[in-house]
C-alpha cells in the first residue's frame, strides 16, 4: 500500500503484511511551514501551507470550503486499546488538521521493566511495542502523503525501561516523545537515582534522533489541590527537564515545555492564567512551547470543557504556541472517542485561525497587575530553587517533599509529594560504571572508555563493531506475535464482518462496537431523571446503558441527562435505502441549454420564515447559485405566503418555483409543501410549474412525499438544482 | 514539608532590585546549580535498562536483551557494561556480535568474562 485515495479506506491487513521489513521513511521532528497564506480574499499571519485532502471547518461551506492552518503544530492523543482502530482515527484527524498524533501507553507499562512485544489490547492506551509503533507509524508515512504534510508521531520514554523505549522509538521512526525523570519520581514512584541516570540516556538517544522532546510538567497542576498555587514550582520543574536535556546535547529547539493554563473559568480564568503564561515565555525564551489545554477542571460536561479550551486557545495566541495540543471534550468521563478528537481539533483550528495575528491590534501591558504578577511568579520561582540549593539539592528537595504542596511557595501546606530516596520502583539498581567500562553504541551517555580498543572510534563507539542499529537499520530484530490469544489478527476476525462486509454498527472507538449516546431531558430532578434515563435506554433495547453526564436545569423543572448504551443490531448496507444521486451536468451544458429555452425561477422563504442565506447562495451568481447558468430569477424575499409563490409565478411567467423553508417546527415545512402543491392545482398551474423546496431539514424523499418535484438538503450547491431544473423542463416538454 | 505561611515578602528583599534582565539570568545560573551533580550522577553510573538499551542498539531482541543483562547482572558485569562483554566475547572467539550474545544467553563464558576482567583491573 503506497497511496490512499479519500474515497477508499484504509486497509489495515495491507498496512501489517510484511511489516517485518518496514523501516520509516524519516527520523526527526518536523515543524510546520509557518508563513502568511493569502486564501481567497483574506491573509493568515501566524498561519502555515494548506493541506493536499482535508475537512474544513462546518462553516467553511459558505466560505469557499477554505480550510487555512495555524502555524502551530496541532496535537491530538489517540490510544482507544486497539491501535487498528486508532489508525483510522489517526486518518480522519490528519484531514481535520492534527499534524501531531500522541499514543497514550497502556495502564501499567512505566511500571514494566523492560520492552513488549506483539499487540495485546491496552487499558487506558495502548501497549506500546515494535509491531504497532511500526504499524502506526507505517500507515501515518502513507497517511501524510495522502493530506501532504509531514506527521510527528509521539508516545512515552518514561517508566523503568526508558533507554530502550528512547532505542526503539529512534528505531521506528517516532518524532517526538515526553521525557521528565520527575513524572518517574513524583507520580509513579520510580526511584529517582534510576529515573535521573536513566533519563540521562533516554535524552542522549532522543538527542541523536532530533525528536522533540516534551517535559511532565503539566502533572503538577493537574494534582495539585489548587493549580494555580502551584505556578512558582511549575518554572522550576521546567527548569530542571528543560537545563537537563540541554546539557545531555538535546537541540534547544526540540526542548517543549507542556505547560497548561492551571486555573479554569469560574475562576478569573485569564488574571491567573496569563500572568503565569508571560512569566514562563519569558525565562524559556530559548525553548518551545507546547501549549496543552486544561484537564483539572473538567467534568462530563463537554460544552464545559470546550469553553475552558477556547480560553485556553485565547491565552496562545496572547503570549505563543508552538505546539497547540488539544484535550478531548469528552476526556472527563472516558477515553477520548473518535468524534471528540475531531472536535477538539476543530476548537484548535477554529480558535487560532479566528484569532489570527491578535497581538498586532492587541498589545499585552508591561506596568500594573500583569507586570507585577508575572514577576511574583518569577521570583516566587527562584527562591524556591535557592531554598532547594540550600538543603543540599534536588533529591534532598524531593525527600523533604518540596514538591507538588499546594502552598504557593514560599507558603507551604505540608502535602507534597515526599519520595525516600533509597525507595520506590527499581531502588538500589543504579550500578557505578569501572574505570573499563564499555558500550560500543552510537547515543551513549555518560563514560565509555572507547579508548582501551581503539582511540579512533571514540567518538563513533558504534565503529567497533561496524556499526549499531541506528546506522544500519536492517540489524533490527523484529519479534512478531507473543500471545496467541491476544493481538490483532484476532481482533481482525472479530470486527471483520463490519470491515469487508456489508454490515455496519455505529461506534465510538472500535470498530462496530455498537456504542450510542442518548441526549435527554427529564422534567424532574437529579436522582429521579437518572433513573428515568436508564429506563429509557433499556426500553430503546440498548444494553449496558450508563448515564454519562447530568446538569441540573432547574432543581425540580428539570434534568439534563445523557446516556450511552451499546445498540445490539447490525445495520445491512444493502436493505438500506440511499438517497438518490443527482445527475450534474457540467456547467457549459447548462448554460448552453438555458441559452436556447429561457427558464426563470421565483424564489423565497416560505410562510414566517426569515432565513435566507441559504436560498441566497443557490440563487446568486456570486456565490454558484443558479444564475450563474444564466437562470433569471425573481427574489420575493422572505417570510412569502405560500399563494404568493404561485401568483408571482404566474405574473412572471416563470417556469420554477424555488421555495426555501428552514423552520421545521410542527412539521411546517411539511405542510407549506403541500400547500404550495394544491394551490398550484387550484390554480391549473401545477404541470407547468417545476416546484423545489430546500433547507436544513429537507430530503429529496420528504419533498417529493409532499408534492414536490425535488428537495434539497444541507450542502446543496447551485449547480445541482440547475442540473435538476435542466433534466425536469426536458421531461416537460416532451409531454 | 512542614507548614509554613507565606512569607514571600521577606524573602524576596535580595531580588527586588534585579532588573528582569538579572533576574532570568540568575534563574538559569541556580537551575545549573541544581542540574550539574544530577548530570555527574548519570555520567559515571548505568542501569539494566540502560545496559538492555545498548544491547538492542547491537542488534539483539529485546528478549535476548532482557536474558544477557539479566546473567550478567547475577555476576557483578554490568558494571563492565553488557555491550563490552558481548563485544570481548565476540573479539576474542573470533565469533560474531549474535553467537556471542547467545553464549551468555546459554549462561556459557561467564566465569571467561569474570577472569578476563579480573585479569585486566
Amino acid at each position: 500500500m503506497n497511496k490512499l485515495e479519500p474515497n477508499v479506506k484504509l486497509d489495515i491487513r495491507e498496512i501489517l503484511k510484511d511489516i517485518e521489513n518496514y523501516h520509516p521513511k524519516r527520523r526527526g521532528w518536523i515543524w510546520r511551514d509557518a508563513s502568511p497564506q493569502k486564501i481567497g480574499e483574506f491573509t493568515y499571519m501566524q498561519a502555515s501551507p494548506g493541506l493536499k485532502n482535508f475537512v474544513p471547518l462546518p462553516s467553511a461551506r459558505s466560505l469557499g470550503n477554505i480550510d487555512p492552518q495555524p502555524a502551530a503544530v496541532i496535537t491530538t492523543e489517540i490510544a482507544s486499546g486497539r491501535f487498528e482502530d486508532d489508525i483510522r482515527r489517526m486518518r480522519m484527524a490528519a484531514y481535520h488538521g492534527a499534524d501531531h498524533i500522541m499514543v497514550i501507553r497502556t495502564a501499567g507499562q512505566s511500571h514494566f521493566d523492560g520492552l513488549l512485544e506483539g499487540t495485546p489490547q491496552g487499558i487506558g492506551g495502548v501497549p506500546v511495542t515494535r509491531k504497532q509503533l511500526r504499524a502506526q507509524r507505517k500507515a501515518l508515512d502513507i497517511i501524510e502523503e495522502e493530506v501532504g504534510r509531514p506527521i510527528n508521531y509521539h508516545s512515552y520514554v518514561s517508566g523503568v525501561a526508558g533507554p530502550e523505549i528512547a532505542v526503539l522509538f529512534t528505531e521506528e521512526g517516532v518524532n517526538g516523545a515526553h521525557q521528565d525523570p520527575q513524572y518517574n519520581i513524583l507520580y509513579r514512584n520510580i526511584n529517582a537515582i534510576r529515573s535521573i541516570v536513566d533519563a540521562a540516556e533516554s535524552k542522549k538517544i532522543m538527542a541523536y534522533a532530533q525528536m522533540a522532546q516534551i517535559d511532565g510538567a503539566h502533572n503538577a497542576n493537574a494534582t495539585a489541590r489548587d493549580a494555580w498555587k502551584v505556578m512558582p514550582e511549575l518554572l522550576v520543574q521546567h527548569i530542571i527537564n528543560s537545563m537537563f536535556s540541554e546539557k545531555v546535547g538535546i537541540l534547544k529547539e526540540n526542548i517543549c515545555l507542556s505547560t497548561v493554563p492551571p486555573a479554569a473559568s469560574p475562576t478569573p480564568d485569564l488574571k491567573l492564567n496569563l500572568p503565569y503564561a508571560v512569566a514562563l515565555r519569558e525565562f524559556f525564551s530559548d525553548y518551545k512551547m507546547r501549549a496543552q489545554m486544561n484537564t483539572k477542571y473538567m467534568g462530563s460536561s463537554t460544552r464545559e470543557a470546550t469553553v475552558t479550551h477556547v480560553l485556553n486557545l485565547l491565552i496562545s495566541r496572547l503570549t505563543s504556541a508552538d505546539i497547540q495540543s488539544t484535550i478531548t471534550p469528552d476526556e472527563g468521563r472516558n477515553v477520548p472517542w473518535h468524534i471528540y478528537n475531531i472536535e477538539a481539533l476543530d476548537t484548535a483550528k477554529q480558535a487560532l485561525i479566528g484569532m489570527d495575528d491578535l497581538l498586532s491590534m492587541v498589545k499585552l501591558k508591561d506596568e500594573g497587575y500583569l507586570r507585577d504578577k508575572k514577576r511574583e511568579i518569577q521570583e516566587r520561582s527562584i527562591l524556591m530553587m535557592e531554598e532547594i540549593i540550600e538543603m543540599g539539592g534536588y533529591f534532598k528537595a524531593v525527600e523533604a517533599g518540596m514538591f507538588v504542596d499546594s502552598g504557593e511557595y514560599p507558603a507551604r501546606n505540608g502535602d507534597g509529594i515526599s519520595r525516600d530516596i533509597n525507595g520506590g520502583v527499581g531502588a538500589g539498581t543504579v550500578i557505578k560504571r569501572d574505570k573499563d567500562y564499555m558500550a560500543p553504541v552510537t547515543a551513549h551517555y555518560g563514560y565509555n572508555n572507547v579508548a582501551q580498543y581503539s582511540k579512533e572510534f571514540i567518538e563513533d563507539p558504534s565503529k567497533l563493531i561496524g556499526g549499531c542499529t541506528f546506522e544500519k537499520p536492517e540489524m533490527i530484530k523484529f519479534i512478531d506475535e507473543l500471545d496467541e490469544t491476544d493481538n490483532v489478527y484476532l481482533r481482525l476476525d472479530k470486527s471483520e464482518k463490519y470491515r469487508s462486509g456489508n454490515l455496519l454498527r455505529p461506534e465510538v472507538e472500535w470498530l462496530g462496537d455498537g456504542t450510542v449516546v442518548v441526549d435527554l431531558f427529564f422534567s424532574a430532578n437529579e436522582r429521579v431523571a437518572e433513573a428515568a434515563a436508564l429506563e429509557t435506554g433499556a426500553k430503546m433495547n440498548l444494553i449496558d446503558v450508563e448515564v454519562i453526564h447530568k446538569e441540573m436545569l432547574h432543581p425540580s423543572e428539570g434534568t439534563r441527562i445523557q446516556i450511552k448504551g451499546t445498540f445490539n443490531f447490525d445495520i445491512e448496507i444493502d436493505k438500506l435505502v440511499l438517497p438518490e444521486i443527482i445527475k450534474l451536468h457540467s456547467e457549459d451544458e447548462i448554460i448552453d441549454y438555458v441559452k436556447k429555452n429561457p427558464i426563470k425561477v421565483v424564489a423565497g422563504t416560505a410562510g414566517n420564515d426569515e432565513h435566507s442565506v441559504g436560498i441566497r447562495e443557490v440563487l446568486d451568481i456570486k456565490h454558484g447559485g443558479v444564475e450563474k447558468y444564466g437562470i433569471k430569477y425573481e427574489y420575493l424575499g422572505t417570510s412569502v405566503p405560500i399563494e404568493k409563490f404561485i401568483d408571482a409565478a404566474i405574473e412572471t411567467k416563470s417556469n420554477v418555483i424555488m421555495m426555501s423553508t428552514i423552520i421545521s417546527h410542527d412539521g411546517i415545512h411539511y405542510k407549506s409543501m403541500k400547500k404550495l402543491h394544491n394551490y398550484a392545482v387550484e390554480k391549473g398551474v401545477r404541470d407547468k410549474l417545476i416546484l423545489i423546496t430546500g433547507g436544513t431539514q429537507v430530503t429529496p424523499e420528504i419533498a417529493r412525499k409532499n408534492h414536490m418535484d425535488q428537495g434539497f438538503g444541507r450542502g446543496t450547491k447551485g449547480i445541482q438544482i440547475a442540473s435538476f431544473i435542466l433534466d425536469k423542463h426536458k421531461e416537460m416538454n416532451k409531454k | 514539608m512542614k507548614e509554613r505561611i507565606d512569607d514571600f515578602e521577606t524573602r524576596r528583599e535580595h531580588l527586588k532590585g534585579l532588573s528582569d534582565k538579572e533576574l532570568k539570568a540568575y534563574f538559569l545560573k541556580l537551575s545549573e546549580e541544581m542540574i550539574d551533580p544530577l548530570l555527574d550522577l548519570a555520567y559515571n553510573n548505568t542501569s539494566k535498562s540502560i545496559e538492555r538499551s545498548v544491547l538492542l542498539r547491537m542488534g539483539f531482541s529485546s528478549i535476548d536483551a532482557k536474558i544477557i543483562v539479566d546473567v550478567l547482572d547475577e555476576n557483578k558485569l554490568l558494571r563492565k557494561g553488557a555491550g563490552h562483554c558481548v563485544y570481548i566475547l565476540s573479539k576474542h572467539k573470533k565469533i560474531d556480535i549474535f553467537d556471542a550474545g547467545q553464549l551468555i544467553v546459554n549462561g556459557e563464558k561467564i566465569q571467561y568474562l569474570l577472569e578476563y576482567f579480573n585479569n585486566n583491573e
